[in-house]
């Protein structure tokens, strides 16, 4: 028997589940407690568990992340929030040079059992400072890892995945995933995180994305199906490690792929699936790669150029008719 | 998580004086030795060497618990020996070999010993503070009478994480000693060149927390002000800053032509050398003869020489090892 909750619920029941289960394990950051959290993701947790185990921070994202690591040396298993992915670029410090090298700089003495969420994207008309999807940058960096939780069944049972990781774990969090509506299996609570979903089958393309640019992906394959083409739709979930296995089967399987991710083109996660591809599925391929990513612009505030700079169904439907017509 | 906090350690104690001056005279002798194997081509990268700055080590580090956590800097030969990690595993660090105290993934900025709970070595100036805070507030969650000392520069002060930290800490109530080695220069700027205030100091009191100046080239003036700070961390009232005033006698590292100092300025820090210091101290008070001194030399050479044997004869990582410890393999 499945529920049905909201992206942002299925959070607060991953939380709620995650402190009654553990002991170690204490939520911390801005406007958390008193608040609710600026996505309401841990509404009514402080009444529940009081303000130890949640723990409202200053606005100080350097200091409560590399607390967080801290506190993870020392035994607790904290998951920090950082309110969105802008703010972690005043934590990188600790993310890039502590959380990521301390295990390995240390000869292995020490692992860092630490989970960061933070909320990632555009499309709230919030303009260029809080509409980032830098995700990227995060996958970028061995010795963490970083999923993206695109389904209100992910949101439920990926933060207790990540918890089990004895290394620091990243959640991304799609801004504009958290009202959204879903169906939650608990026995499908196991699932491997670090495994790539197949959404919908499909033969004659690929379509690879993940977080937020699911939910428009798979619109665009049922657009796209009136039209004669099958479209497959792979959910990455975590960015890193990649599912490389996943993506090659499937591409192996449609010869073409189109690559959908919100990130900058240039530098993208889109540019390392494709090298991915190129690698693992050149001979299988019958047209060059695409990318539908955010155009090469800080994010603006004004509704249709917001909408222009970020990959829409339009343009993945468009980018996937254009291939199947030059390399059908 | 646990409201029942375990019994307080006891009073902290200082070393007797003959173990606080072979402990410099370790730190010490074992940087010189450092030195000259940078320059045999046996250490590689960067090299901070804290001669000079001995007292602080010796005059704090011992007066700490074994389950109390540390976390340092980049200048952290002194506090590792200090806090009682081999000096041999510490050389075959720098030397990079699989004896070493980090297996050759760290070198000399980024010691590591858990069994000690040394938790580095942080090259990121100002990096450790918030570090230190997590662990302390580990311990203040899970009810351990710990403390965690955190060592930092006054290069430190100017970064956002020193104020984020200190606010942190004192707002949770955190036991954290904060300890400055305030050398006067972060890296080749003088503090006055650095600090709209450099009384380092009284920057503590802008969190209310209680802070103390000691003369970090005085060992016993260092002891004092850290059983007097330890004290008042063990107590449960939050963070102390101590800042002790000392100088680095050598170069901010090996590749540093000291073009921002004079040599009369290091010339005349020199007289205040903590160990000629302290060896005075205690000749004045009868405590220590000639042969007391010579033996306690003899006694240093011998594990100065003993630590190179071991970083001689470790191995080295094999290749097929490169990758490992980026994740954790085994469930925790």
């Amino acid at each position: 028997m499945t529920l049905s909750m909201t992206y942002r619920e299925a959070i607060r029941a991953a939380l709620r589940d995650a402190l009654q289960s553990d002991p170690r394990v204490f939520l911390m950051g801005e406007d958390v407690g008193r608040y609710g959290g600026a996505f309401a993701c841990s509404k009514g947790l402080l009444e529940e568990f009081g303000s130890e185990r949640i723990r409202d921070t200053p606005l100080s994202e350097s200091a409560f992340v590399g607390a967080g690591i801290g506190a993870a040396l020392g035994g607790m298993r904290p998951i920090v929030e950082i309110m969105t992915v802008n703010f972690s670029l005043l934590a990188l410090d600790q993310i890039v040079n502590n959380a990521a090298t301390l295990r390995h700089m240390s000869g292995g003495q020490f692992s860092v059992p630490l989970v960061v969420r933070m909320a990632t994207g555009g499309g709230r008309r919030v303009a260029a400072q809080h509409s980032n999807s830098l995700e990227c940058w995060y996958a970028h960096v061995p010795g963490i890892k970083v999923l993206a939780p695109a389904t209100v069944q992910d949101a439920r049972f990926m933060l207790a995945a990540a918890l089990r990781e004895p290394d620091p774990v990243f959640l991304f969090e799609h801004i504009m995933l958290y009202p959204e509506h879903g169906e939650v299996d608990p026995n499908a609570a196991a699932a491997d995180p670090f495994r790539a979903a197949l959404r919908r089958a499909g033969k004659d393309v690929s379509l690879i994305t993940y977080g937020g640019s699911l939910k428009k992906t798979l619109l665009a394959a049922d657009k796209l199906a009136p039209l004669g083409i099958e479209a497959e739709v792979l959910d990455l979930r975590s960015l890193r490690p990649l599912d490389t296995a996943a993506i090659v089967q499937s591409v192996s399987k449609t010869h073409r792929a189109v690559v959908v991710d919100e990130g900058w083109r240039t530098g993208s996660l889109a540019a390392e699936i494709s090298a991915q591809i190129m690698e693992g599925a050149f001979f299988d391929l019958d047209a060059p790669v695409a990318r539908v990513c955010a155009a090469e612009t800080p994010i603006p505030y004004a509704g249709h150029l917001e909408d222009a700079a970020l990959p829409q169904t339009d343009t993945i439907v468009r980018t996937v008719a254009e291939m199947m017509q030059h390399h059908a | 998580m646990n409201a029942e906090r375990s019994p307080l350690p006891p009073e902290p104690r200082p070393l007797a004086p003959g173990a606080a001056l072979r402990l410099m005279l370790l730190i010490r002798r074992f940087e010189e030795k450092c030195a000259e194997l940078y320059s045999a081509g046996k250490i590689h990268g960067f090299l901070h060497l804290c001669i000079g700055e001995e007292a602080i080590a010796a005059g704090v580090l011992p007066l700490l618990e074994p389950g109390d956590a540390v976390v340092s800097t980049y200048r952290e030969h002194g506090h590792a020996l200090a806090r009682g990690v081999p000096a041999g595993s510490v050389l075959a660090e720098m030397y990079g070999k699989a004896n070493g105290c980090s297996r050759g993934r760290g070198g000399s900025m980024h010691l590591f010993d858990a069994t000690r709970r040394f938790l580095g070595g942080n090259a990121i100036v100002g990096g450790g503070l918030p570090l230190a805070v997590g662990l302390a507030l580990a311990d203040q969650m899970q009810g351990q009478p710990h403390l965690t000392a955190c060592f930092f520069g006054d290069g430190a002060v100017a970064e956002g994480e020193f104020h984020e930290s200190l606010n942190l800490a004192a707002l949770w109530k955190l036991p954290v000693l904060l300890v400055c080695e305030n050398n006067f220069y972060a890296m080749g700027t003088h503090i006055h060149r650095h600090q709209a205030q450099p009384d380092i100091a009284r920057k503590a009191d802008g969190y209310g927390i209680p802070a103390a100046v000691v003369d970090g080239m005085d060992l016993k003036a260092v002891e004092a002000a850290a059983q007097h700070a330890i004290a008042a961390v063990r107590s449960g009232q939050g963070p102390f800053l101590l800042e002790a005033r000392t100088y680095r006698f050598r170069a901010h590292s090996m590749y540093d032509p000291e073009l921002y100092r004079h040599k009369a300025e290091v010339e005349e820090w020199k007289k205040r050398d903590p160990v000629a210091l302290f060896t005075a101290q205690l000749r004045a008070e009868q405590r220590l003869t000639d042969a007391d001194r010579e033996a306690l030399e003899a006694s240093v050479a011998e594990e100065v020489a003993a630590a190179v044997a071991f970083a001689e004869a470790g191995p080295w990582e094999p290749l097929a090892d490169l990758l490992k410890d980026v994740h954790t393999v085994e469930a925790l």
